[in-house]
């Protein structure tokens, strides 16, 4: 769906990222992972076309995603940014109705299938009765949820995730990889999800990419990536490696 | 059509009023000369100032994602200010002189703050707003210095100008203003989808496939051909496109769609309403509507800083 041959991004005169190469395929979730400032929102400002690439290339279900148009790349990819306030009374069903926008004429009004989709994602996010309420009255978590909710009312094949489990407590955590991973199986999308919670995205990816310094350190199988060396070696932390009993998955205990 | 049925009845009751009442039946040849060419130009001028003021102030609050934005914040105003008064000293004979010269003065205040405002990695509001500021500030040091070359009666008539007033309009102005407002607020109501994604945040709005930098060109234009026709026609009427698209917010909600169109007729009714009061409060000496619209608007504004 999404091949990434060596870009390179840069800020000015600084690579922020560079040579990184990999593609995403229907059905998958890959988790990206480093640290802070090592480039993976620059990665998801890169893969919707916000940022340019300086060099190589992007493609998008193998055209060069530069020829696509912001309304062509909107209805095929989703972003669930970090932030996001406004200062403005804007209802909860608004703002999840914003994400139809690509799907539909750029005038007029929403139809009666929109609002079906918009109330689904809401009803998927646990936002029953949450329509008429204000954004800027939600907690951060349940914005977060919102926020998730309008992703998955584009209906766009591919998303990219930026923290998307950062305010949310566990259960919601687990709600929101279970949601993409649904959209995977269920429509064939595809989703490249940013966490610093490495057993959860031990849990929930396919595969791990582990970004140090602009470049990719490793990517692969999360079994194959987290590993004691790697993460020694990206966040400079001693961990603990065991096997989770429930779900038989890798699991990472920091030692501190 | 509550609001539309309002705006006919404040028309007719705003022609009919003023310090001379006409009762639009046996009228006298004076009473006519009154009531076609001088009121209903200057009612229908009032209307057309205060849509094509309030449409600006909503789709800039919307595009800057900034309550507080509106022409004069940005430098547009001041900058049709002086494009007017350059006519005004200069070429006071070509009629058309003052709005050409204001439109152009607007296009460049708001293509200087727009340059002013950008940087490597685009443009933040922010910036944006810091960059109106200074230009306002810089445009009106201008407008004090240029009015050291006028005469005492350009001067006094200068002066009530700048304040806001309806009363030298004249016919071409006003087709002009009317048709100028009419598009305008047909364009900007065609852009209120994109908006309310603005509004959310721009980055959000490039996300879900909004041609940002095309929309904000579109609004930064018609909002200087709306905002040069109404300073070349009737001056700088302050707080219209403040107040009004926040009232019209209260009442219908946040949605542009409804906002902008419902903002052009309740603005309209707002400068009617304000110039009738100019027009009879100490008749027949009369007001500048500016300064009714500024002794309502900033009380209420308070009241909705405070309400929120």
């Amino acid at each position: 769906m999404l091949e990434v041959q060596n870009i390179t991004i840069k800020y000015g005169p600084c690579e922020v990222l560079r040579d990184i190469l990999f593609d995403l395929n229907q059905g998958e979730i890959i988790a990206v992972l480093g640290a802070n400032g090592a480039g993976k929102t620059t990665l998801i400002r890169a893969l919707n076309g916000t940022l340019p690439v300086s060099t190589g290339e992007i493609l998008l279900d193998g055209s060069a995603l530069a020829g696509f148009s912001r309304r062509e790349i909107a209805q095929q990819i989703a972003v669930v940014a970090q932030e996001n306030e406004t200062k403005f009374p804007i209802t909860v069903l608004q703002f999840v109705l914003s994400g139809r926008f690509s799907q539909g004429s750029a005038f007029g009004w929403e139809t009666g299938k929109d609002l079906q989709i918009a109330s689904d994602a809401l009803r998927e996010c646990d936002l029953v009765d949450y329509d008429g309420r204000l954004m800027n009255e939600l907690s951060g978590g349940e914005r977060q949820r919102v926020v998730l909710a309008r992703a998955l009312a584009t209906q766009a094949k591919i998303l990219l995730l930026d923290e998307p489990t950062a305010n949310l407590d566990l259960a919601h955590q687990a709600l929101m990889f279970r949601l993409v991973r649904e959209r995977c199986v269920e429509e064939m999308a595809a989703a490249i999800v940013i966490t610093h919670d490495l057993n959860l995205a031990s849990e929930f990816a396919d595969r791990i990419m582990l970004l140090n310094g602009g470049g990719i350190f490793a990517i692969g199988k999360p079994r194959d990536v987290l590993r004691e060396e790697n993460l020694k070696e990206v966040f400079g932390v001693q961990v603990l490696l065991d096997e989770n009993p429930a779900s038989k998955k890798v699991r990472v205990t920091t030692v501190y | 059509m509550i609001l539309i049925a309002g705006l006919l009845v404040v028309l007719v009751l705003a022609i009919a009023l003023g310090s001379e009442r006409l009762a639009f039946f046996n009228l006298s040849d004076q009473q006519r000369t009154i009531l076609f060419d001088i009121r209903i130009p200057r009612v229908l001028l009032g209307a057309c100032v205060g849509a094509a003021l309030a449409v600006s102030g909503a789709a800039l609050q919307s595009l800057l994602r900034n309550p507080l934005a509106e022409p004069y914040l940005l430098g547009v105003s001041n900058g049709a200010a002086l494009g007017t008064m350059l006519a005004f000293v200069f070429f006071e004979q070509f009629e058309w002189s003052r709005p050409v010269l204001a439109f152009a003065g607007a296009g460049i205040a708001t293509f200087a703050v727009y340059q002013m405002a950008k940087n490597r990695t685009g443009m933040n509001v922010e910036r944006l707003v810091l960059s109106g500021v200074i230009v306002t500030t810089f445009l009106s040091s201008i407008l004090v210095l240029l009015t050291s070359l006028l005469d005492a009666t350009k001067l006094r008539s200068f002066t009530f100008w700048l304040l806001g007033d309806l009363s030298q309009s004249t016919v071409n102005g006003v087709y002009l203003t009317l048709a100028v407002s009419f598009i305008g607020t047909i364009i900007l109501s065609s852009q209120a989808k994109s908006l309310n994604l603005l509004m959310i945040g721009e980055r959000d709005a490039f996300d879900l496939g909004v041609e940002v930098g095309r929309v904000r060109l579109i609004v930064f234009v018609v909002v200087s051909v709306l905002v040069g026709s109404t300073v070349a026609a009737s001056g700088s009427v302050g707080y219209v496109g403040l107040i009004v698209p926040h009232l019209v917010r209260l009442a219908v909600g946040s949605d542009n769609r409804l906002v902008v169109p419902f903002s052009a007729v309740a603005g309209a009714i707002f400068v009617v309403l304000a110039d009738t009061v100019a027009r009879t409060a100490i008749a027949p000496r009369e007001l500048p509507v500016g300064a009714i619209t500024a002794l309502i608007g900033a009380p209420l504004f308070i009241y909705l800083l405070k309400r929120n």
